[in-house]
């Protein structure tokens, strides 16, 4: 069920045999369903060494004598490294952006030096022939801490008497913004105006293979290999090399099967930053695989927000303004090299987006404590804008009495005023909100549905529906990270030859982690060559071996990678087509390529095999025409420059079944409708949004890294963080509306976030769809039976 | 995440794990099916210097009806008590309760021994046996002992089992004619732990209560043969009654505070529990629903 | 006293004798000392079933389980089930309906659900989740794993009709 709003033409990819918009199974799947996959957990090299890290048991304390004595005379000990120690061979960093205004961050280290900020910083690392004995041997390190009072409650984390975690900042705000469009006070002094305090959980990614690196420093050749599960290899070689005191070309950083990313793989750890130093401090290989528990401990948290927001709106329905003021809580550092002010400045970007209100006014603030890092997972701030935004539209719905569906019509951009910006300057090229909310409404029969809940209510039965409209950045460049200084690219590159036998080869800057790189990169590549699937094989993750890019992240794979990859095939099309056309006595226009065959353009008669033509350019080049000589290989970069971001929307409703008398919560069915402009691969599109909603079912009622007023965290398992499971989350059906953005040839906008972006919101406003009978509001996630029962009054 | 080394003794009869365990003492771990010990290992929570494995011992194994009893080996795994005809036709509570136990890899490796010797307040087995008023056999150097399964749990992972004794049995009484039973457990996802559960074993004769044996499991250090089902009992059901007997619940219960529940709520679901079990065992709806 | 010990078992089918320390649990032996790194290992506290293999034909976690304690047994890992083809169906399904993003799960996926088939011949979803419920999969949001094994399972039911 597809609506396509493009103007019809011939492109590039509308040929016979286009690999455009079909599902096809993503190429070497079968290495994954096999077992056969190179993981970095799965690495093994000779000499390598395994590093075990000695983490703080305190949120907060100063360091004072290491005596690792006994520990390394254990069996299997190669060597026990302190940060006073590793700062010899690595400097430390700081995770500012110079676009972010007044962010500011302290030095961090590979491994702390003087003083720990957050329960789980390394302290020591413990180099042995095993995990297992370098475990053994932490057990007898001593440490002497001084423990120093932890700053845990973001809401006090400014206040006179709470302790300034880094003396040298002055205080513990790391960053604000604030913004003020149009007349907010005078919109609300004409409106009825509703507010409500947000409330998110702080929670993490989870990857189900934790995050893994093996350092493999060359001294004879002086250069260093990593192998690492990470979304931007050349990022990694910037930095290792930057803080390693090495040129680029000094580090090579080879990424093969990742065990998931989502965001939680694209950043800078202390700790492998140490591992990569360990190996030149020790000269040999060495493996660094976290495991579970430190996992929950150090991998990046985030959307550890309190939101209060304020919707201004008229009896007719006429949303006049948004309000909010969002504070978030960090951790001890920004993180590197994208900063952990990203996320809060999103929401202030992001909230009032999908509608048409003109008056908004945005605080955030984001404050440094001793927890966890937080930085940018799946959909950074979406969840959070698109939360604070719908729940203030359905709050103000109630308010005035009008049906939440309504509501939204009322007040949703139109889908013929593009193009036009949001309050907050946010550019948009063309969206699709009504014709995407008419969708939704036909896939779910609304009408039907809220017959049938009431119905139900009248039988004690509590169902809920919930609509959550939101708009997503994809295909960011330059201005997300590059303008701020950070040495992350935001152009891709793509390669593809011929080989000698007419296949083709293909190598990208982009990264795969299950999304579908490598097959978007070979539908595209195939498609506009003319060449079958099999026979395009795709290279990715290897900074020797691939062209220069930033990887996959952000929803900008399929958007500028394969646009790169598109214009790169045209090229060696082309340079095909000169050759054919010497070797056949032919022009260029009057041949084509199609099914592996160069044939004619006008009847479409075969001509000659691509297996004919490369083995006479490859090995009988002699029998070309004097001057001709051909170039099977061609490489194209591609970064947008017209719109910073290509914004995609959607709209997601949900499902679902309240127990009033216990709290828990049934998702019973979730609906989502996105238009993230071309579809590629249907099912690949439709598999990310499915996983990326998940995980936001995963926040609504599931994921919360529990504090303790210590800084501990006390949930650092899998039994005790919840992720969802299978017998708790719904069938997801999706629909798709086709806005092709113009600033490509390719069309394609990002689809990896838009399910995480709308998901936890449409459930929260389906739970207090559920509760209205009650007079219950509820604006906290993750939405327990704990929360729900207390909101109910039962407990 | 590796566990800490230890030694490893393989028993080959229960009179050498026995000796195993009398040698080493409150330093062995006995090790069944592993299921909630490995976690505690690989974790480093538990560091035993010898774990005595007693996964061998066929002799332990298997389900047998003796007279009234049916006699459950400790050794049975918690998918032999699932799939267990026996189980099923006279203690069919284990079966429902297993199925509530975690997912289908750790019920191929747990038994019901471990289970009942982990003694973790929130799992489902040791309420089941204290509803079934079942008797725990377990056997140590001076010979075999019976020990009630009300009297066999003691507190959090604490049970009347001496350090040099070991769990070899559990004998169930079969079910009566009339019998009834009720399993339910509020768990965030499926297979988790409980947070509030209830076992319960009736006989009804008529529109009562003829016998009431409620275990709740989560409410407590250890699982709760509630007294307020006394209350119960050869009385007509009414809503006050019910009323009654889940305000004296109330009294009985000491839950515990943890991430997933206040006290306060474990104390709510286990009223709502009592409700539907009743309305369930009586099938009477209406009792089900707040008043 | 913790000295390594002899352990003698098959795995896929080939004989195994090693003398492994006896805290090495099963799914380390099958990674690291027999490289078969196809059993992938994701919380080593028994929640996420990544490490699910096969002993004796049923599924069990084999991060909770010792390697000293598979003496004798059968162990089968997701290379054995892919090279004998019992699971070229199952596999070819997950392929076609893209069940898989990372990779990750897979394998221990695999495992389990073959597990239910061999059991159920024609479970509902209902079943189909409830049974995969011990295992985590991040990426897929599940929907497509459940699809994957609900065909599966029509078709071998087909079949045998």
């Amino acid at each position: 069920m597809t609506v396509t709003r493009a103007p019809a033409g011939l492109s590039v990819l509308d040929r016979p045999n286009s690999y455009i918009g079909k599902t096809v199974p993503r190429p070497n799947l079968d290495r994954l369903l096999q077992g056969r996959g190179q993981y970095v957990s799965d690495l093994e090299l000779p000499r390598m060494a395994h590093v075990v890290f000695l983490r703080s048991p305190y949120a907060h304390a100063r360091i004072g004598a290491i005596d690792a004595d006994a520990a390394k005379r254990m069996p299997g000990v190669i060597s026990i490294v302190t940060g006073r120690e590793l700062e010899r061979v690595i400097t430390p960093w700081v995770g500012v952006l110079s676009h972010l205004k007044g962010l500011k961050s302290a030095p961090q280290h590979a491994i702390a030096v003087d003083k720990v900020c957050w329960q789980g910083e390394a302290v020591a690392a413990i180099v042995a022939t095993s995990r297992a004995a370098a475990e053994d041997a932490m057990e007898h390190i001593a440490v002497d801490y001084e423990e120093l009072g932890a700053v845990t409650d973001m809401r006090t984390a400014l206040d006179s008497a709470t302790p300034v975690i880094h003396a040298s900042l002055g205080d513990n705000l790391a960053f604000e913004r604030t913004l003020n469009a149009g007349d907010v006070d005078h919109a609300f002094s004409e409106s009825e105006v509703v507010e409500a305090d947000f409330v998110f959980g702080r929670h993490t990614g989870v990857t189900l293979e934790p995050r893994a690196v093996v350092a493999d420093w060359n001294a004879a050749e002086a250069r260093l290999t990593i192998y690492q599960g990470t979304q931007a290899p050349h990022m990694v070689q910037n930095i290792a090399a930057l803080h390693l005191g090495l040129k680029e070309a000094q580090v090579r950083v080879v990424c093969k099967d990742v065990g998931g990313s989502f965001g939680i793989k694209v950043h800078i750890y202390a700790d492998e930053m140490a591992t990569y130093a360990l190996s030149k401090l020790l000269r040999r290989p060495v493996k660094f695989v976290a495991d579970r528990v430190e996992s929950f401990n150090t991998d990046i948290h985030a959307r550890d927000h309190r939101c209060r927001g304020r919707i201004g709106v008229k009896p007719d329905g006429t949303i006049t303004a948004f309000e909010i003021d969002d504070l978030t809580g960090i951790g001890p550092y920004s993180m590197y090299p994208r900063t952990s002010a990203i996320e809060a400045n999103q929401v202030v970007n992001l909230v009032g987006g999908p509608y048409v209100a003109l008056n908004y006014r945005a605080r955030a603030r984001v404050v440094f404590q001793n927890k966890n890092v937080m930085c940018q997972y799946r959909a950074v701030g979406h969840p959070i804008a698109c939360s604070v935004t719908e729940g203030l539209v359905d709050l103000a719905a109630a308010k005035i009495g009008m049906d939440p569906v309504e509501i939204r019509r009322r007040n949703l951009i139109a889908d013929d005023a593009y193009p036009c910006a949001s309050p907050s300057g946010m550019k948009f090229e063309q969206l699709s909100h009504h014709v995407s909310l008419a969708k939704l409404l036909q896939m779910m029969d609304y009408d039907a549905l809220r017959a049938e809940q009431a119905a139900l209510r009248a039988r004690n039965i509590y169902r809920g529906i919930g609509i959550a409209s939101f708009i997503e950045v994809t295909n960011p460049s330059a201005a997300f990270y590059g303008v701020g200084g950070a040495k992350i690219s935001s152009q891709d590159g793509v390669a593809v030859r011929l080989d000698a036998q007419g296949s083709v080869i293909c190598q990208t800057s982009i990264t795969e982690q299950g999304q579908g790189s490598e097959s978007l990169t070979a539908q595209i590549v195939g498609s506009v060559l003319g060449v079958s699937m099999d026979r395009v094989r795709v290279t990715l993750g290897d900074t020797d071996n691939t062209p220069y890019g930033g990887g996959t992240w952000a929803s900008r794979g399929a958007g500028i990678g394969g646009e790169a990859a598109l214009q790169a095939a045209k090229v060696l099309r082309r340079n095909i087509l000169d050759v054919a056309a010497a070797i056949l006595q032919s022009t260029p226009a009057g041949l084509d390529i199609v099914n592996n065959s160069i044939v004619n353009a006008g009847d479409g008669a075969p001509r000659m095999e691509l297996n004919e033509l490369a083995r006479i350019v490859y090995f009988r080049p002699d029998t070309l025409p004097p001057g001709i000589q051909p170039e099977l290989m061609a490489t194209r970069h591609f970064v947008p420059r017209q719109y910073p971001f290509a914004f995609t929307n959607g709209v997601q409703a949900s499902w679902l079944e309240v127990d009033t008398e216990t709290g828990f919560v049934t998702l019973l069915k979730h609906w989502v409708v996105e238009d993230c402009g071309t579809i590629i691969n249907p099912q690949l599109v439709d598999e990310q949004i499915r996983g990326g909603v998940v995980q936001g079912l995963g926040a609504a009622l599931f994921e919360k890294c529990i504090y303790d007023e210590r800084g501990q965290l006390t949930n650092a398992n899998m039994a005790d963080y919840l992720v969802p499971m299978s017998g708790e989350m719904p069938d997801i059906e999706i629909g798709h509306v086709v806005s092709p953005t113009q600033e490509t040839e390719l069309g394609a906008k990002g689809a990896g976030e838009a399910g995480t972006a709308g998901a936890a919101a449409a459930v929260a406003n389906a739970v207090n769809d559920a509760l209205r009978p009650f007079g219950a509001t509820i604006t906290e996630i993750p939405l327990t039976p704990q929360v729900i029962l207390t909101a109910l009054g039962r407990i | 995440m590796k566990a800490a080394a230890f030694a490893y003794a393989r028993a080959t009869s229960v009179v050498n794990a026995l000796e195993l365990l009398a040698a080493h003492g409150d330093k062995a771990k006995v090790l069944s099916g592993g299921q909630s010990l490995m976690p505690a290992m690989n974790l480093r929570l538990l560091s035993p210097d010898i774990l005595v494995d007693i996964g061998g011992l066929a002799e332990l194994r298997g389900i047998a009806v003796r007279g009234d009893l049916l006699a459950i080996g400790a050794l049975t795994r918690h998918v032999d008590l699932l799939h267990s005809p026996e189980v099923a036709l006279h203690a069919p509570l284990l079966r429902d309760a297993v199925a509530q136990v975690a997912h289908p890899a750790i019920r191929n490796r747990g038994t019901i021994g471990g289970s009942l010797a982990h003694a973790d307040p929130a799992s489902e087995l040791p309420a089941c046996v204290v509803a079934l008023d079942a008797t725990i056999v377990v056997r140590g150097p001076l010979g075999e002992r019976r020990i009630a399964a009300t009297a066999f749990f003691n507190g959090i992972y604490d049970t009347a089992l001496a350090p040099d004794e070991l769990l070899v049995a559990v004998e169930v009484p079969v079910a009566g004619h009339g019998s009834a039973f009720f399993f339910h457990e509020y768990a965030r996802r499926h297979g988790d732990y409980a947070l509030v559960g209830l076992a319960a074993r009736a006989v009804v004769a008529g529109d009562r209560f003829a016998e009431l044996r409620l275990g709740f499991f989560a409410v407590g250090d250890r699982p709760l043969l509630a007294a307020a089902a006394n209350r119960l009992i050869n009385v007509s059901v009414t809503p006050a009654l019910l009323a009654e007997a889940t305000t004296a619940l109330a009294d009985e219960l000491d839950p515990q505070e943890d991430q997933q529940a206040s006290p306060a709520m474990r104390r709510h679901l286990a009223a709502v529990l009592l409700r539907r079990c009743v309305a369930a065992l009586l099938a009477r709806p209406e009792l089900g629903v707040t008043s | 006293m913790n000295a390594p010990i002899p352990v003698s078992l098959l795995v896929n089918g080939e004989p195994i004798d090693a003398v492994i320390l006896p805290r090495l649990n099963l799914a380390d032996f099958l990674r690291d000392n027999l490289k078969l790194t196809g059993t992938h290992v994701g919380c080593e506290h028994g929640v996420c079933g990544a490490c699910t293999v096969r002993i004796d034909g049923e599924i069990v976690r084999s991060c909770l389980m010792l390697a000293v304690q598979a003496q004798g047994a059968s162990v089968e890992t997701i290379e054995g089930l892919s090279d004998s083809g019992e699971i070229a169906d199952l596999q070819a399904a997950f392929r076609e309906r893209n069940a898989l993003q990372c990779g990750y799960c897979t394998p221990g996926m695999l495992m389990t659900a073959q597990d239910l088939l061999k059991h159920t011949s024609v479970p509902d979803r209902r079943a189909i989740r409830e049974h995969l419920s011990g295992n985590y999969c991040r990426c897929t949001g599940y929907q497509a794993i459940v699809d994957a094994v609900e065909a599966t399972a029509k078709t071998r039911a087909e079949r045998a009709a």
